[in-house]
């Protein structure tokens, strides 16, 4: 299974991204520069964490207009998997693919801390092995988490299944409206999260409730290809 | 030899006779030498150049004679003083690459950006040695909190640290920041870097090979920072709010691309010498990539890329525009080299040529507008011998007994004071705006006595701290000297690192005043000394002189940056409390040592006497124990004692998993003394009940003192004096007092 | 009354938003686009009919709070 990860001027969390991968699943994973007009080698895109583009003007607003998000798009419309993290998320939503906006944290200052997160929707490609409901430590480290939609959007979100994380209750970091943590979208192969899973595989270094998002998509991916085929 | 005839410029006979060059911060005398060298009378452009290369900023003019006793070379030394960064080798064919910076005078101008341009000067130089940078760090002082404007520094600073630390995705994984009324007007904002390297990539500032071309990558140049580095070495008054113009903005995201592209263009192997435009900008890092290399510079200013019209050569040397570099390869690489700025999009110029005849040469508009020889402009700096004068507050205090107090029944009280002092109380508030996670390979969080980040693809470790307790210093600078560089070791040791070697950044006041200039010698001499008992060489640092105003000066404040090697992941220990049962052990001797403690300050109000006193050899003996005892793993919590003493040291170690304590601490000292004294070379151990017996023969083997206390249980923090009652409360409570201390302040 | 604050960053510092915007800009086609600032628009309402007193307090506000006078300019206008 091939994974592709997206690199901004600006991106920062790449290079954990690549090595989560490497480390949970072995999976050949190569980093693709934000001026790539093909992405059709790959199976799974990780947009990655970081400052893309300084954040200036808005988050993500810059680099939601990178040649390689025309591939990132066809690539979500053809049912590949897509995971948004952190600024990859807001780059998602300034680029439509997820509704939605991801504003300024409510006390306004950046934050950098472990968090419990709940799995809402285990039913995704990324999610598939956590227990619904269950509770996992995934860190945050952000400015603007704080996930806002109209109440409409809100609504269809949640009728339809499309909120995949929220914060524990009480303890919503950011503000962000009915606690949410991540949303994937209606065919929910686009996955966008504000916590940094690719932080949270290694026990040494605080958690590794985040190697079941891997293990999670590579099951999924050989479901759908088969058993046979080996990544 | 052009003229500059601009309206705001004068000429070289006007500069003469109306002594311009003084608001240069160029003495008569410095003039006259200037004069010599030359062979003439220096233009605008030559006197505002060598303004700032014999500004005490780059050319440590004051500092030089006591940097000079510093230790700086040892076995695993691969560079010492003198370049970007210093460089320690940890095997493997790799090394660490570590400095620490001041960015004091603009921080109390501007904080935000005086930190975040701090913070990117420091990155600069640790990847133009070639290094990636893991980690950074920073040491913060303050006024006190109930202070309006102390508070707008305080956030704005840590907001500033936050903003272009986490842009540019390093972790800031440590620091540490102290509160004084002696800080108010002047601030302290160090920051501090540490990259890896292998060896073969290190590079040098050196402009190297005649007739090479010379580059100059990163932003446009503007206007920002003029005479910086002279504003860095002036005090602060009421004129120098004029001269905020003097304050440079950062841009974090274009550091990152200039850093990539360069770290890249150093890993083509065809670098000759590379250094970053930092204090004094295009003149330093050219004047200095000349001298190291025994040549000569010219430099073509209409080249430089410019961000505002009409810029004057004047303009263009002294700006401190931030994120750039000057770059030196040979001709037949140049396209490879622009291959790579252009596909990071950063602007990428030829401005300038290496030649032999060491002259710094300046070519604009077809003329040349300034020709200095190098030498005098990187060497031949006047080194001054400043007077240094033993004050009298130093005789007074040596008669003054710090325990001549009321015993303090309310013991519990104490510790709920000292932990709520903002210098003791919790820094969550700050450590988490602070990415410390990115690139994970952040062992040890801030929290810690030192964070821990792992060296990829190995079973090895690197522990950083910085430490400099001013208070000390003041109180006798000779022993805070010491202490400043045992206390970094210890914290380093405490998280199983064997300590390699410091990175200085010595903060004081004036060095023309020769009671501020005895602090500056005694402290150096203090820490030379530890250096070198404790076995860790200075690598480099910075110094920060004039941090004073009409009050008076700082705390005599040297912090130093300490990098340790964590040989096995295995050994990582950090200091909280682990488990239920397990022994609690005291390593050390207690004296009655209150001169300069937190107790003394947070509860009676003052700062008197003398600090606690050290034998070198002893913290060296119970460092080596400790870490004996770490490495075979017979210990479980590590946490050296510092401000607030053993009270302190207990309620922290509770904190970390609200695990409670049940000690008994025996002493012929006074229970208030013996709980709060902050006597140097101790470290509170824990260990696994079947591993307890071997950590204290171990310890007795190593002849340190020490005393088992009692256990780890139950939920409250019992510590009882010669069986008497002494501090009882639930972790939960005391807890509480530490962890808001600070959000509550600065609510207010 | 209205008072409408613009807040700019000053001429000579530099204003890394602008240039990022500015580059974002011309890769989008609009080639033509020079020098771009960024600066922040506040609205105020007031609860006061006096024009020269509500003139010297907004600009007491712009001092203290409203712009960072190290690094930013400020201009003011009132209706109402």
């Amino acid at each position: 299974m091939r994974f592709a990860v997206i690199v901004f001027p600006g991106s920062n969390c790449d290079i954990d991204c690549c090595k989560a991968v490497e480390e949970t699943i072995g999976q050949p994973v190569d980093y693709v520069w934000h001026t790539a007009t093909d992405l059709s080698a790959y199976d799974a895109i990780i947009v990655p964490g970081g400052f893309s583009y300084g954040d200036y003007l808005r988050c993500g607003a810059i680099a939601r207009f990178a040649p390689v998000m025309n591939e990132v798009r066809k690539a979500a419309e053809e049912g590949k998997y897509v995971l948004g993290i952190c600024n990859g998320f807001q780059i998602l939503t300034e680029a439509g693919l997820l509704p939605g906006v991801l504003l300024r944290n409510r006390d306004l200052k950046f934050r950098c801390h472990p968090a419990l997160l709940e799995v809402v929707n285990n039913e995704t490609p990324f999610t598939r092995d956590y227990a619904k409901g269950e509770i996992v430590n995934i860190p945050i480290a952000h400015g603007e988490g704080n996930y806002y939609c109209d109440e409409e959007t809100l609504a269809k979100l949640e009728a339809n299944g499309q909120v995949v994380f929220r914060y524990k209750a009480g303890e919503n970091p950011n503000g962000s409206v009915s606690d949410i943590a991540g949303i994937c979208n209606e065919g929910r192969n686009v996955v966008g999260m504000m916590p940094h899973p690719e932080r949270a595989v290694s026990e040494l270094l605080g958690s590794s409730d985040g190697k079941r998002m891997f293990t999670s998509v590579l099951s999924a991916w050989r479901e759908r290809h088969g058993a046979t085929v080996n990544g | 030899m052009a003229q500059q005839l601009t309206a705001k410029e004068p000429t070289a006979e006007q500069i003469a006779e109306y002594k311009i060059y003084r608001e240069f911060g160029v003495s008569d005398y410095e003039y006259d030498l200037i004069c010599k060298f030359l062979g003439r009378k220096p233009n605008y452009t030559e006197i505002g150049v060598f303004s700032v290369m014999w500004s005490e900023h780059c050319a440590y003019k004051n500092s030089k004679p006591v940097l000079k006793k510093f230790p700086v070379s040892g076995p695993r030394v691969l560079m010492g003083p003198g370049e970007g960064a210093g460089i320690v080798d940890i095997g493997d064919n790799q090394a660490v690459v570590f400095k620490i910076e001041s960015h004091n005078h603009p921080s109390a101008v501007e904080p935000y950006q005086g930190a975040a341009t701090g913070v990117g000067g420091i990155i600069r130089d640790i990847f133009s040695m070639g290094a990636r940078p893991v980690a950074l760090l920073n040491s913060l002082r303050f006024g006190k909190l109930d202070n309006p404007r102390v508070k707008y520094l305080f956030e704005n600073v840590v907001a500033g640290i936050a903003g272009y630390g986490n842009c540019i995705g390093i972790p800031t994984v440590a620091g540490e920041v102290m509160f004084d009324e002696s800080y108010e007007g002047n601030p302290l904002v160090n920051a501090m870097c540490v990259g890896l390297i292998d060896h073969d990539q290190i590079q040098r500032g050196v402009a190297k090979g005649v007739g090479n071309p010379v580059f100059y990558v990163g932003p446009a140049t503007g206007r920002d920072g003029i005479h910086g580095a002279t504003f860095a070495s002036v005090e602060l008054t009421e004129e120098s709010e004029e001269k905020r113009t003097a304050v440079q903005v950062g841009d974090p995201f274009m550091e990152k691309l200039v850093m990539e592209a360069c770290l890249e263009l150093i890993q083509s192997g065809i670098v000759l010498g590379i250094q970053d435009m930092g204090a004094a900008g295009l003149t330093c890092s050219s004047a200095e990539m000349a001298a190291k290399a025994g040549n000569g510079l010219e430099l073509y200013l209409d080249e430089v890329p410019q961000r505002e019209e009409g810029m004057t050569p004047y303009e263009m040397m002294l700006s401190e525009s931030q994120e750039r570099m000057l770059f030196v390869i040979e001709p037949q690489h140049e396209a490879k080299a622009r291959e790579i700025f252009e596909r990071w999009g950063v602007i990428c110029a030829k401005v300038g040529k290496v030649t032999d005849d060491g002259r710094l040469r300046l070519f604009h508009k077809g003329e040349v507008v300034a020709d200095m020889p190098v030498k005098a402009l990187v060497d031949d700096c006047p080194v001054y011998h400043q007077r240094s004068e033993e004050p009298e507050y130093y005789r007074a205090f040596a008669n003054v007994d710090t325990t001549a107090f009321e015993e303090i029944a309310d013991l519990t009280g104490a510790l709920k004071k000292v932990l709520a002092s903002p210098s003791v109380a919790s820094k969550e508030w700050v450590y988490n705006q602070y990415d410390y996670m990115v690139r994970t390979s952040t062992v040890v969080r801030p929290g810690s006595d030192a964070a821990v980040v792992q060296v990829p693809g190995t079973r090895k470790a690197l522990a950083m701290t910085t430490d400099g307790n001013g208070r000390y210093v003041y109180l006798d600078p000779e022993v805070g000297g010491k202490i400043a560089v045992a206390e970094a070791a210890r914290n380093v040791v405490c998280s199983g690192a064997e300590p390699l070697a410091i990175t200085d950044n010595l903060n004081f006041g004036s060095p023309e005043k020769p009671d501020v200039f005895w602090q500056i010698e005694k402290a150096t001499d203090g820490m030379a000394e530890a250096c070198r008992v404790l076995g860790t060489p200075v690598i480099g640092g910075n110094v920060s002189l004039y941090n004073e105003n009409e009050k008076g000066a700082i705390y005599p404040t040297p912090v130093v940056g300490m990098v340790g090697l964590v040989h096995d992941l295995d050994h990582i220990t950090t200091q909280e409390f682990k488990a239920e049962g397990d022994v609690i052990v005291l390593v050390g001797e207690t004296r009655a040592e209150l001169g300069g403690s937190e107790l003394q300050y947070a509860v009676l109000g003052k700062t008197e006497g003398r600090p606690p006193q050290i034998d070198l050899e002893v913290e060296a003996r119970v460092q080596g124990a400790v870490l004996e005892a770490i490495r075979q793993g017979l210990v479980a919590s590590a946490h050296d004692l510092s401000e607030g003493g053993l009270a302190v040291a207990l309620a922290e170690s509770c904190f970390g998993r609200g695990l409670g304590a049940v000690v008994n601490v025996e002493t012929s000292l006074r229970a208030d003394v013996a709980l709060f004294s902050e006597s140097q070379s101790r470290i509170l151990l824990s260990a696994k009940p079947e591993k307890a017996d071997a950590l204290v023969a171990l310890l007795a083997e190593k002849g340190v003192a020490h005393a088992v206390l009692g256990k780890v249980e139950g939920s409250d923090l019992v510590v009882r004096v010669n069986g008497r009652d002494g501090i009882a409360a639930p972790v939960a409570e005391l807890q509480k007092v530490w962890k808001e201390a600070i959000p509550c302040l600065l609510k207010n | 009354m209205k008072a409408t604050v613009y807040v700019t960053i000053k001429e000579n510092v530099l204003d890394p938003q602008g240039a990022a915007v500015q580059g974002a800009l011309h890769s989008l086609g609009f080639k033509e686009v020079g020098k771009v600032r960024i600066g922040k628009y506040m609205e105020l309402t007031l609860d006061t009919n006096d024009r020269s007193e509500a003139e010297a307090r907004v600009k007491a506000m712009c001092e203290k709070l409203l712009a960072n006078t190290v690094v930013e300019d400020y201009r003011f206008e009132l209706e109402g």
